[in-house]
């Protein structure tokens, strides 16, 4: 989240598209409430008539995929209708950058498409430089080649008609919220858009983040108290474990994983690849020496490039993700798997075959609180032969939340400390402390060795207690950072040096624990103004509660909305100041250039409504699912250009003649994610205790199904058997040319625990997002009919 | 342990639960029944601030254990976001401590066999490591078309968007700076 739940109380109009935190982050709704309580509209956009729809002044329904079209027309309706932000769009967003003479787009492609690799040459994607290498702007964005008018060509397409021809939107009610949402460009007001994996899980969900943020730069809604994008996580600490480098593309603090290539064969030619000249990420050499200090400690020195080389290096250009790791395994190129706290076989695309390739290991290890399907793939009641399966599986069983100490942050970045209540039950075990004890174990084998290969494991620092329970104060002191001499604690990320002199094990969380305190422990719950508690907990960056927080100001620093005060520029003492820690240099002031610079992360400071970052394209393009149902209105490409395919035998591809009926999954209150910690949960089980198939009426009177019945979904993947639920939720969609079904169902069950049920992710297609590569479960085909 | 509940707020927010009891018609006189249950049941018991374990709102939870035993959980009236109130979720969080269910042990599946046996800690974690050991030295690759790459690809960690930020910082330090895997992947990515 840009902002944080508190926050959503000062929108003036919420638009939730492709989440549903009425059941999926029930408690937001407090804030949510609070924000309708003052006047605000809430505008809800789902394929379904969800909890949140129900309480929603607005409910737009959206086919499945075609988000791009609904943002891409409210684009278009925000510029033909001047209902956007025209200060904070002139002066602090690119618009007015012209863009060199090589972009182009026709019939749904961009420039320098290389239909062979399927890749965009993205450095063609560019701003025209002067002869002193400065940007070429026009203030006006009259010039037909600055971003805002080649963005206003690109989305003309996008008219009312076109659009909700594709959406199925009720047409009147698109230009409702349309002119709804388009409102809060008014300087002054704010809007939120609250999304989830309804948006992200698409072979377009990075676009449609994208678009979401173009549409919010637009109106002048980020930076601002009530305003923002906001992602709804779905973990208690997804956002940590991001943060925390839980991913092959990055390492701690979102930044880059060497590769073994020519550029990043010496520590100095990574850094200079990885390192913008502006922006602050021009000071990543010193997060990333820091990085390597609190990992290799005494052994990262100067001389040997602060242990770089002791980094493994990914293979450049090959793909490690979710789905590439399954398609490896299913070639039996992995020996082992290891996992903390996750359930593939519920909770992974194709889940069916996912489960076929763990049978191709040599050894599992799964550390876990309960039995979960994946842990158990081989047992008899999984549908497997045990006695054909060879691998190894040991089973950790780890404790509960509050049976041991330690941070998550939230979706808000707030990094709140929970405190151990008991001990852990049984013989189960902290994670940190598995961590730990594996890590001693295995330092022990390498101790001797005089293996070149095992310089990683020795260099490795590991200083964190002799016992098998870990001193988690070492632990959070590493985190944090500290002076490598003196061992006192670092007072923020802007105090780490890339000399080797200070440690920092993840530069975004530095300044949660300085010298006094550990400062995500911390229980004041004043209001000192505009909710943002800065005394309570820590969050990062920088204890910084709204993002971009700059932009909650004018052109000369005055808060654009007496209501609504981020930071404001406090002339008498030359500084900004305000209810949040400024996302800005605190003493920058109207003489400096970059006064109206308040995009930090970005070279340049401005919001891009341009990006040659994304790999289809600087704009967001409608292209339809892997699987769709009618062909795209607005291009002759159907499939977004950029995604790759994977493993064939992973992957396979339903076609409309066959599978005519649009699927999607969802998740429901009383249960979590693949269900292990909520399947075994007595009462959640017995709230919510059976797999169903949510279908309309209309569909269920075509099909001669009545509610109860057993159904069958049958995709290209595979068929899944459960109840059918028949709702008005679904209504079919009106296309332009025909008529579609949509149906949904929870992807929650499994077959263990106490509530058992059909796996909805037996159904969803193997193939993801072009940047993310996330799979597509939230768009797909099947058909479905009445079990005999 | 550090503790900063405040006691005072607490006792404010009870005081207002017994004053609502008292007003409801409860058909018999079981007020004195009920304070006297409440006070057994955690009068003496000191509540252990926790964050909710399910999504990612982050509402505060109070638990009141005994050290035997999870006695009570409710919301923590002091949290900014939750301000007391919890879902059907964070309502039944004191299962995931009470739930039969739950493994308390550690288990072994030997190649081929039909079931789990119950195992030690040292015999569990001696077969981690020596399985990681045997892969990764038999796997690892220094070099790659000449560069040096310091990986194995041929084991792969998952999973962690539920475990504590201390947690996650030592398994990609160990599993990515330590071991060198290169197939580190987690729930941000499905």
């Amino acid at each position: 989240m840009t902002n944080h739940w508190n926050d959503l109380q000062y929108a003036d109009a919420l638009m939730v598209i492709g989440a549903n935190p009425a059941e999926n982050h029930p408690i937001s709704f407090r804030w949510i409430s609070k924000a309708k309580q003052k006047g605000a509209k809430l505008i809800s956009v789902d394929p379904r008539y969800t909890r949140t729809s129900q309480m929603a002044n607005i409910y737009g329904q959206l086919r499945s995929g075609t988000d791009i079209a609904f943002i891409g027309g409210m684009i278009h309706y925000a510029l033909e209708n001047d209902m956007y932000h025209k200060e904070y769009v002139a002066a602090y967003t690119n618009a007015s950058f012209i863009v060199d003479e090589q972009y182009s787009f026709e019939d749904g492609i961009f420039n320098d498409y290389d239909e062979t690799t399927r890749n965009y040459d993205k450095t063609k994607w560019a701003f025209k430089k002067d002869e002193n290498g400065e940007i070429v702007k026009d203030p006006a964005l009259k010039d037909p080649r600055c971003v805002f008018q080649l963005m206003k060509k690109h989305y003309a397409r996008y008219d009312v008609d076109t659009v909700t021809g594709v959406t199925g939107t009720d047409k009147d009610t698109y230009l409702e919220i349309c002119q709804t949402f388009t409102g809060t460009s008014e300087t002054g007001k704010a809007g939120t858009i609250l999304y989830a994996m309804g948006g992200t899980q698409h072979t377009v969900g990075t676009q449609n983040i994208r678009a979401y943020a173009i549409l919010q730069l637009l109106l002048g809604n980020i930076g601002i108290a009530g305003g923002g994008v906001n992602a709804l996580r779905g973990e208690s600490n997804v956002q940590g474990s991001t943060d925390f480098g839980l991913l092959y593309h990055n390492v701690n603090g979102y930044m880059e994983v060497p590769t073994g290539s020519d550029q990043d064969s010496k520590y100095k030619g990574f850094l200079e690849r990885i390192t913008p000249e502006s922006g602050y990420f021009s000071n990543k050499p010193k997060f990333y020496t820091s990085m390597l200090k609190a990992y290799y400690g005494n052994s990262a020195t100067k001389q040997n490039e602060f242990g770089y080389h002791l980094m493994p290096k990914l293979t450049p250009g090959k793909d490690y993700s979710h789905m590439r790791l399954f398609d490896a395994m299913y070639r039996g190129e992995l020996e082992g798997l290891i996992m903390f706290g996750t359930n593939p076989v519920v909770g992974g695309p194709n889940a069916g075959k996912e489960k076929e390739a763990l049978s191709n290991l040599k050894w599992m290890v799964a550390v876990d609180l309960f039995e979960t399907e994946t842990s158990a793939f081989w047992q008899k009641e999984a549908g497997a032969d045990p006695a054909a399966i060879q691998t190894e599986v040991i089973f950790l069983p780890a404790c509960g939340s509050f049976e041991k100490e330690g941070s998550v942050t939230n979706s808000g970045r707030w990094m709140q400390y929970r405190w151990q209540a008991i001990k852990p039950k049984g013989e189960s075990r902290a994670d940190l402390e598995i961590v730990h004890m594996l890590a001693r174990k295995l330092k022990g084998l390498y101790e001797n060795s005089p293996k070149q290969q095992d310089m990683p494991m020795k260099a490795l620092t590991w200083d964190y207690g002799e016992s098998d329970h870990p001193d988690i104060d070492m632990v959070c002191r590493e985190i944090n950072g500290y002076d490598m001499k003196t061992k006192q604690q670092i007072k923020g990320f802007g105090d780490l040096k890339d000399d080797g002199s200070t440690c920092s094990g993840n530069w975004i969380y530095s300044g949660f624990y300085p010298e006094s305190e550990n400062l995500s422990k911390r229980r004041d719950n004043t209001n000192e103004g505009m909710s943002n508690f800065l005394n309570w907990s820590f969050a990062w960056p920088a204890n910084r509660r709204i993002l971009y927080n700059r932009a909650s100001a004018d052109l000369n620093g005055k808060a654009w909305s007496k209501d609504r005060i981020g930071i404001q520029w406090n002339a008498a003492e030359k500084k900004w100041s305000g209810f949040d820690v400024p996302d800005f240099v605190a003493a920058k002031g109207p003489d400096d250039p970059t006064f109206n610079d308040p995009f930090i992360m970005m070279a340049g400071g401005k919001g891009a409504l341009f990006s040659g970052g994304v790999n289809e394209g600087p704009f967001p393009e409608h292209y339809e699912p892997y699987e769709n149902p009618i062909s795209n209105a607005f291009s002759s490409i159907q499939l977004n250009p950029a995604v790759k395919f994977g493993e064939k035998e992973m992957n396979a591809q339903g076609d409309v003649s066959e599978y005519p009926i649009v699927a999607t999954t969802y998740r429901v209150s009383e249960h979590w994610q693949s269900g292990a910690m909520t399947r075994n949960i007595p009462w959640l089980a017995e709230l919510m205790p059976h797999m169903y198939i949510e279908i309309s009426e209309e569909l269920a009177q075509e099909k001669g199904i009545s509610s109860k019945d057993r159904v069958i979904v049958k995709t290209a993947r595979g068929e899944i058997e459960a109840f059918a639920m028949i709702t008005k939720r679904f209504k079919p969609y009106k296309l332009k040319d025909k008529t579609i079904h949509q149906i949904g169902m929870p992807w929650h069950f499994g077959y263990k625990g106490i509530a058992t049920g059909a796996t909805a992710n037996r159904l969803t297609p193997h193939i993801g997002d072009a940047n993310t590569t996330i799979p597509e479960y939230k768009a797909f085909l099947c058909d479905v009919r009445r079990a005999k | 342990m550090e503790l900063n509940v405040t006691r005072r707020k607490f006792l404010k927010i009870s005081g207002a639960v017994a004053a609502t009891l008292a007003v409801v018609e409860l058909g018999f006189d079981d007020k004195t029944a009920r304070a006297k249950a409440k006070e057994l049941k955690i009068s003496e018991l000191k509540p252990t601030p926790t964050i909710c374990p399910y999504c990612s709102v982050g509402c505060g939870i109070l638990v009141y254990s005994n050290g035997k035993d999870v006695v009570y959980t409710e919301g923590d009236p002091d949290h900014p976001i939750n301000e007391g109130s919890l879902c059907s979720k964070g309502t039944t969080v004191r299962q995931v401590y009470t739930t039969e269910k739950r493994i308390t042990n550690p288990l072994y599946r030997a190649p081929g066999s039909g079931k789990w046996e119950e195992v030690d800690w040292d015999f569990a974690l001696d077969k981690v490591a020596k399985n990681i050991k045997d892969t990764r030295d038999r796997t690892f690759v220094q070099k790659e078309n000449g560069y040096t790459v310091n990986k194995t690809e041929a084991i792969a960690y998952m999973g962690g968007a539920a475990l504590d930020n201390e947690e996650t910082y030592l398994l990609s330090k160990l599993f990515r700076a330590g071991l060198g895997l290169t197939y580190i992947e987690h729930q941000a990515r499905i």
